[in-house]
């Protein structure tokens, strides 16, 4: 395949998932998926997987990551850079436009009902999301996890502690918990 | 400088997300709000709410969106790109190890034990966005009188459409929003 032809479909793909899924990253992954898979053919299922769960691991926007993910596999620095252009320009656009709509048009009367109804509506949102990933983590059954996420709760909400640290703290224990268990299973697999 | 400022708030912001849009929430709150006192709380519920209801990733959505109230159009250019930047360098080293290895267990196990925290951390988000909901504000302690009941009527009805038909969040926004234009205009 051509260069410029790789560059152009790598854009045009990104910026049209961009541009028209709404629902952020959880969406748009799925459908980067059947793009690259499933019509282009490019990546195959196993490996798109494995992107898919890199993109999940670094921080960012998961959208943002797997686009990445996908261009660098494709065509390297120059890929990634194309299809991080094509997934952030179409929210730069939109989102421009709609913060000038906003703060024209916040005071009327009716806008103000309309967002006053609709903060209840996210707020339920974020609940459903907190109570659907927090049952993710105590389904597991691991007391770990459980421990950790009860300590943030406290830590954060009543003892206000700086979000780095929380992060931070977990990270190592989650390295501690890594290694404890590679080690375990290498020493279980060596020769007595 | 105000885009300098910008610029290193959300670039903190996308290197500390782990776990996609929401999980940026937490450190929208505790930047935006607390340290550097750019939005208010009502302002932080809004951002969410149009972020949602717009096509694109949702924190880049919030980091543009923001960026344009707190510093105008050149605001959310920066605010984009320092939320980007983290991904794009961090996600391309992850990649380059990735490919060369094909192993990242040490790095998966750090990022199953930031999970929890992450939850927590959205839940704490989750608590502001409520109070605000509910009251107004979300500074303690509340008055109880200060408690809208229409906002608990369309949290119910809002959380059963979810639970019950699973209603998608944009569904969910579209419906509370129609109800809000017409029961509080009328109330």
């Amino acid at each position: 395949m051509e260069k410029k032809e790789l560059y152009t479909t790598l854009f045009r793909s990104t910026f049209f998932l961009s541009m028209f899924t709404f629902g952020g990253g959880y969406v748009i992954v799925p459908l980067m998926e059947k793009k690259f898979v499933n019509e282009l053919g490019w990546i195959d299922e196993d490996e798109m997987l494995n992107l898919i769960a890199l993109g999940q691991s670094a921080p960012g926007p998961i959208a943002v990551n797997t686009s990445i993910l996908i261009g660098y596999r494709m065509a390297g620095v120059p890929g990634a850079m194309v299809t991080v252009l094509g997934t952030i320009l179409p929210p730069l656009g939109i989102m421009t436009v709609l913060a000038y709509i906003y703060m024209a048009v916040r005071d009327n009367v009716l806008v103000n009902n309309v967002l006053l109804g609709m903060q209840a509506g996210v707020a339920a949102i974020i609940v459903n999301v907190v109570y659907n990933m927090a049952m993710r983590i105590i389904k597991q059954k691991k007391i770990i996890p459980v421990l950790v996420m009860i300590a943030a709760l406290i830590a954060g909400i009543i003892f206000q502690v700086n979000i780095l640290w929380l992060l931070l703290v977990s990270a190592l224990i989650g390295l501690a918990t890594t290694l404890f268990n590679l080690k375990k299973k290498t020493d279980g697999e060596g020769p007595k | 400088m105000i885009y300098l400022s910008l610029f290193l708030s959300f670039f903190q912001i996308g290197l500390f997300s782990f776990g996609g849009g929401y999980a940026a929430l937490p450190l929208i709150e505790q930047e935006l709000i607390h340290v550097q006192e750019w939005i208010s709380y009502q302002q932080f519920i809004d951002i969410l709410t149009l972020s949602e209801m717009t096509p694109g990733p949702i924190a880049i959505n919030a980091a543009t969106f923001s960026g344009n109230q707190i510093a105008g159009i050149f605001g959310g250019i920066v605010a984009t790109i320092g939320v980007t930047l983290p991904s794009v360098i961090i996600v391309q080293i992850m990649a380059y190890f990735y490919f060369k290895y094909q192993n990242l267990t040490v790095v998966q196990g750090i990022i199953q034990g930031l999970r929890p925290a992450v939850v927590a951390l959205i839940a704490s988000a989750g608590v502001t966005i409520f109070m605000t909901a509910m009251f107004g504000h979300s500074e303690w302690p509340v008055n109880i009188a200060d408690i809208n009941f229409v906002s608990i009527v369309f949290f119910a009805a809002a959380l059963f459409l979810m639970r019950k038909y699973k209603a998608s969040p944009i569904q969910v926004i579209l419906i509370t929003g129609v109800a809000g234009g017409i029961v509080y205009s009328f109330l």
